[in-house]
C-alpha cells in the first residue's frame, strides 16, 4: 500500500457496549487525510462514542480503530498497560484533538496556561516557545487580548475557542469536534462556527463534527455519516444526504431536526 | 467557693507541659491522619472490588466504633498479643487512625468534586496519569479540601482529651492529678478548659492561614 492510500482513520467492524446497551454495532468507515466528516443521527446513536474512541477516551469491545495505519488499543477500565503500550498510546493520541461540548477549560489556570499547559508538559516546548505560540492561535481565533483571563471570565463562545486553541496548540493531525455549539447560546454560536470554517478551508487536517447544525454541517463537511443504534444507516455527500437521502429514517430525522428549529 | 490565685500560679508550670503534651498528640495525630486517610482514599481507587471493599469496611468499622475503645484495645489489649507501645504513642496512634478514616472521606469528596471532563480534556492535550493528578486534579481538589480537614483537626485536638484514660500526661490527666492531690479542682478545670479555648482559637486562625495560603493554588 502507498502512502497516499492508507486513511487517516480506519473503522472495521467496531462495537462497544456500556452493560446491555450497544453503543457501536459494528460500524466501518474511513476518513481520508485532510477529510471533513460530519456526523450526525439522533441522540444515543453512537456519534460520540466515535469521537471519545478515537481520543482513547473509551476502549472497544471488537473491531479495529487504526490512525494513520497504526492500531488503536485502549484498555478497558479493568485493565492496566505496560509502559511501552502506554507510550505507544500517547504517540498516537498525539496526533489527535478534541474539543468538547463543554469546553473542559482548566479553571485554576488563565487563558494562556490553559493553552501552553500540553505543549510544555508533553513535547518539551520552552516556556517562551509555547507562549509566543499560543499568542499566535489566540490570535487565530480572536481572542488575544484575553490570554491573561481565567476562564471564568469569559463567554461560553470565547471559552469554546480557548478550547479550540488549546488544541491546536499541539498540532494534531486529526480534530474531533464534538457538539461544540450544543451548550452556548445562539448569539454565540455563530463566532465559533466562524473559527472552525477558517479552520477548514487554511489547514489540512482531518476533521470529524458531531452536530446538530445541520445547514454548517452542509457547508463544512466532504462526507455526512448518519448514525442509528450505533450503525452507520447512510452515508455520502452533505448535498444528496441533506437534499434526497435514501432512507426514510434519514428523511424523518432531518424533517425533525429542522421543525425543532434545533439547526441553527 | 474562692479562687486561689496563689495556687493557680503554683500548678501552672505542670498544667503548661500538659498543654504542650496535647499539641503534640494532636500534631502527630493529624500527620498519621493525613497519610494514612491518603493511602486510604487511594486504596479506595483500587481497579480490584477485593480492596475497595476491604478499605470501605476498614472505614466504617474506624468511624463506627467508638475512639475510646479504640485507644483501650490498642493500649490493653494488644500488649496481650506481644505489642507493647508507650501511652503517648499508643495514644497518637489511636487518635491518628481512628481519624484516618474521616480524612479519607475529605480526600475523597475533594476529589470526586472535580469535574469528569477535567480528565477528558487532560487525555486529550496527552498528559500522562501522573501530569493529570499534578497539574489538573489536586491543584482544583486541594482547596476544597482544606477546611474540612483543618476542622477535623481541630476536632483531634479536642477528642485528645481522650488519651488522660489510657495515662498520657495531657492537659485533662494532669488537671485531674492535681485535683486529686489537693481536693481542688475549680482552678485546675477552669484552667483547663481556657487553654483548650485557646489552643482552639490559635488552631482556626491557624487553618485561616492555610485556606488562604490553598485559594492561592487556584
Amino acid at each position: 500500500m502507498t502512502r497516499l492510500q492508507t486513511p487517516c482513520i480506519e473503522f472495521h467492524d467496531v462495537s462497544k457496549r456500556y452493560g446491555d446497551l450497544q453503543v457501536l454495532n459494528g460500524v466501518s468507515f474511513q476518513a481520508r487525510p485532510g477529510e471533513k466528516l460530519s456526523l450526525i443521527g439522533p441522540s444515543g446513536s453512537g456519534k460520540t462514542t466515535i469521537l471519545r474512541v478515537l481520543m482513547t477516551l473509551e476502549s472497544i469491545d471488537g473491531g479495529t480503530v487504526r490512525i494513520e495505519g497504526e492500531p488503536l488499543r485502549v484498555p478497558g477500565e479493568q485493565q492496566r498497560l505496560s509502559r511501552s503500550a502506554e507510550r505507544g498510546l500517547q504517540r498516537i493520541r498525539g496526533k489527535v484533538g478534541m474539543v468538547f461540548q463543554h469546553f473542559n477549560l482548566f479553571p485554576h489556570m488563565d487563558v494562556l496556561r490553559n493553552i501552553t499547559l500540553g505543549p510544555m508538559l508533553t513535547q518539551g516546548v520552552s516556556r517562551d516557545e509555547a507562549e509566543a505560540q499560543a499568542l499566535r492561535y489566540l490570535d487565530m481565533v480572536g481572542l488575544a487580548d484575553k490570554a491573561r483571563s481565567r476562564p471564568s471570565q469569559l463567554s461560553g463562545g470565547q471559552k469554546q475557542r480557548v478550547a479550540i486553541a488549546r488544541s491546536l496548540a499541539l498540532k494534531p493531525k486529526i480534530m474531533l469536534f464534538d457538539e461544540v455549539t450544543s451548550a452556548l447560546d445562539p448569539e454565540l454560536v455563530d463566532e465559533v462556527l466562524a473559527v472552525m470554517r477558517t479552520l477548514a478551508r487554511e489547514t489540512d487536517m482531518t476533521m470529524l463534527l458531531v452536530t446538530h447544525a445541520m445547514n454548517f454541517a452542509r457547508d463544512f463537511s466532504d462526507r455526512v455519516l448518519f448514525f442509528e443504534r450505533g450503525r452507520i444507516l447512510e452515508e455520502g455527500p452533505p448535498q444528496q444526504i441533506f437534499s434526497e437521502p435514501r432512507e426514510e429514517r434519514t428523511r424523518t430525522f432531518l424533517r425533525k431536526i429542522l421543525a425543532s428549529g434545533q439547526d441553527l | 467557693m474562692t479562687w486561689d490565685w496563689q495556687f493557680v500560679w503554683s500548678f501552672m508550670p505542670t498544667l503548661l507541659e500538659g498543654a504542650w503534651l496535647t499539641v503534640l498528640a494532636t500534631v502527630v495525630g493529624t500527620v498519621i491522619a493525613l497519610l494514612l486517610g491518603a493511602v486510604l482514599a487511594v486504596a479506595g481507587y483500587s481497579r480490584y472490588r477485593l480492596v475497595r471493599g476491604a478499605i470501605a469496611f476498614v472505614v466504617q468499622f474506624l468511624r463506627g466504633t467508638p475512639l475510646l475503645v479504640q485507644l483501650y484495645v490498642i493500649f490493653f489489649v494488644l500488649p496481650d498479643i506481644g505489642i507493647v507501645l508507650p501511652a503517648f504513642l499508643a495514644g497518637v496512634i489511636g487518635l491518628g487512625v481512628h481519624y484516618s478514616a474521616y480524612l479519607a472521606e475529605v480526600y475523597r469528596a475533594g476529589i470526586d468534586s472535580v469535574d469528569r471532563g477535567q480528565w477528558d480534556a487532560s487525555t486529550a492535550i496527552n498528559l500522562s496519569r501522573r501530569q493529570v493528578w499534578l497539574h489538573v486534579i489536586l491543584p482544583q481538589a486541594i482547596p476544597k479540601m482544606v477546611p474540612p480537614l483543618g476542622n477535623y483537626s481541630i476536632g483531634m485536638l479536642k477528642e485528645s482529651a481522650l488519651l488522660s484514660t489510657i495515662s498520657v500526661f495531657e492537659l485533662v490527666a494532669r488537671a485531674q492529678a492535681i485535683g486529686n492531690e489537693t481536693y481542688r479542682f475549680t482552678e485546675p478545670l477552669t484552667l483547663v478548659g481556657l487553654s483548650f479555648l485557646t489552643l482552639t482559637i490559635i488552631f482556626t486562625l491557624l487553618l485561616r492561614l492555610a485556606e488562604r495560603k490553598a485559594e492561592g493554588l487556584r
